[in-house]
């Protein structure tokens, strides 16, 4: 580089016009200055991708826009509801991130021009991009399940974003009654963390097994199959023999309505009237990447899986639980993984190469209680235009397994949510 | 003809513009493994890899792979990678700190 220096600016030119013949197009609409990359969603994804993009090239400009000033985790969340951790241990700060040179704005994006490369923030100032990166994760959808809005989620908690709605469902769970009963509705795929309402009905279990043992709890399902299932059910047996229901869809688990009022879950095949009930709603990737152009008609983003970059919105990458990963389950592990890819593939970019195929891992743990864990992993690489499972490799956790390698799982557990968070946040 | 000079010497920043990327680009897979196996010493149970004799990781990695390397979840991603590709992670791995 210091030989840019040495050169007169008509060498400049002549030795210019030499590479440019040589060089990669389209080329990134950056000149005097660095590329600008701007990052969206102050998550797993983003942060990862934001710092990755930094490390990988420290003259990128990048900027996380991200209006929270504290990152509250879901992964472990299940455990605050269940009394076993508090949620000051899923909190996160961006300090850190500040301070390795990504420029962190506290607003809201509201508006994007992918034509003009510009995002709009909510205090009506705009930032210029060479990339965008939208990592934005899900929104619920309260327009699915009649009855289920906003404010009947304040009676009825989905507890599927971390924060206020843990501690409303764990305040109602500490105030049932011993020999109450706690419905869970679960959503149809796909959603944020598949595994995450039957590890949550382990724990709610393991709660109400040590504080409220006449206590039931019934899974109303709007699928016939779900991740780890056969793990989940012999631990179910095993654990909290007589205490968990599963209703599938076929059995009539579907929950089409609720009625806050009576804390009543409605299906077609009857009404359940909860003490405790647990909505966890249909989603959608959030708004924003609807609003950039980069959703498709089922509500999430298609993805190119070598680039992570939208099928339908150039310039704008789209990782994490609002992408379209193919067999990568929406999942903390699968968001950071994602974003280091995404980042790489964008530096490459933006130098004018073209990005290699990836490989790319998942690992998703789940506790059925503190001290037993189970776990589900893949291997993927871009086959077909999406990201598949690379064959033989990945699965489960073993269904016949002695205590002790389940009481490893739940130490690896806890070491991958210090190792990850360590990763992305410290 | 300025508009085309212009044009040129934008194209020549651009190619001057590329990172050293080629010399710490992680092969595929590699950077997937900090999600769970620590950059820096820490007391988690799960090694960490940064600075570790590459060889040692591919024996792990075909350990893992043919079974003989008892695990939990190890054997089932070791699966997802070729001998080529784990010997290419590893010396990756190896080389950072």
């Amino acid at each position: 580089m210091a030989i840019r220096h040495r050169i007169s600016r008509r060498e400049f030119c002549r030795v210019g016009a030499g590479a440019a013949a040589t060089a990669a197009f389209p080329l990134p609409a950056f000149a005097q200055s660095a590329a600008r990359v701007v990052v969206i969603g102050g998550g797993f994804g983003g942060v990862s991708c934001a710092r990755a993009l930094k490390q990988i090239d420290p003259k990128l400009q990048v900027t996380l826009v991200e209006p929270n000033k504290t990152f509250i985790a879901c992964p472990f969340s299940n455990n605050v509801i269940a009394g076993l951790r508090s949620i000051e241990e899923q909190q996160f700060d961006y300090d850190k991130i500040a301070a390795g040179g990504v420029t962190v704005v506290a607003q809201a994006a509201t508006a994007i021009d992918a034509a003009a490369r510009t995002v709009g923030l909510a205090d009506g100032t705009s930032l210029g991009y060479d990339r965008l990166v939208l990592s934005p994760g899900v929104d619920l959808r309260f327009d699915a399940l009649q009855g289920y809005d906003e404010a009947a989620a304040a009676k009825m908690p989905h507890a599927w974003k971390a924060g206020e709605q843990t501690l409303l469902l764990r305040k109602q769970l500490e105030a049932m009654d011993d020999g109450g009963l706690v419905v869970i509705a679960a959503p149809a795929n796909p959603f944020r963390c598949p595994p995450g309402p039957y590890e949550r009905a382990c724990l709610i279990a393991y709660y109400l097994k040590t504080k409220k043992p006449r206590s039931k709890l019934i899974i109303l399902d709007a699928k016939d199959t779900f991740s780890k299932q056969r793990l989940f059910q012999n631990a179910w047996k095993e654990l909290y023999p007589g205490m968990v229901e599963w209703v599938s869809l076929s059995q009539g688990g579907k929950v089409n309505a609720v009625d806050p009022a009576t804390n009543t879950l409605i299906t077609d095949f009857g009404n359940h009237t909860a003490k405790v009930a647990n909505v966890i709603p249909p989603q959608r990737a959030g708004r924003i990447a609807t609003i950039a152009g980069a959703t498709d008609r089922t509500g999430w983003c298609a993805i190119d899986p070598v680039t992570f970059e939208s099928k339908s919105a150039p310039n704008i990458h789209v990782i994490g639980d609002a992408c379209i990963a193919g067999g990568m389950p929406k999942s903390a592990f699968s968001a950071n993984a994602q974003a280091k890819t995404c980042a790489r593939a964008i530096a490459t970019l933006l130098s004018g190469g073209s990005p290699a195929a990836p490989k790319l891992i998942n690992t998703c743990y789940s506790l059925a209680a503190p001290d037993y864990g189970i776990s589900i992993a893949g291997v993927y690489q871009p086959k077909n235009g999406l990201l598949a499972d690379v064959e033989g490799a990945g699965g489960v956790s073993p269904l016949e397994a002695p205590r002790d390698v389940r009481a490893r799982e739940a130490d690896y557990a806890q070491s991958w949510f210090a190792t990850i968070t360590a990763e992305v946040f410290g | 003809m300025k508009a085309l000079r212009v044009a040129i010497a934008l194209a020549a920043v651009a190619v001057w513009y590329q990172p050293s990327l080629a010399a710490s680009d992680p092969p595929p897979g590699a950077a997937s493994c900090s999600g769970c196996h620590p950059a820096g010493a820490t007391a988690s149970p799960i090694s960490r890899l940064y600075g570790r004799d590459a060889a040692d990781i591919v024996k792990a990695m075909a350990g893992f792979r043919d079974g003989s390397l008892p695990a939990t979840v190890m054997n089932r991603i070791a699966k997802g990678f070729t001998d080529d590709e784990s010997r290419a992670i590893a010396v990756w791995l190896a080389a950072q700190n």
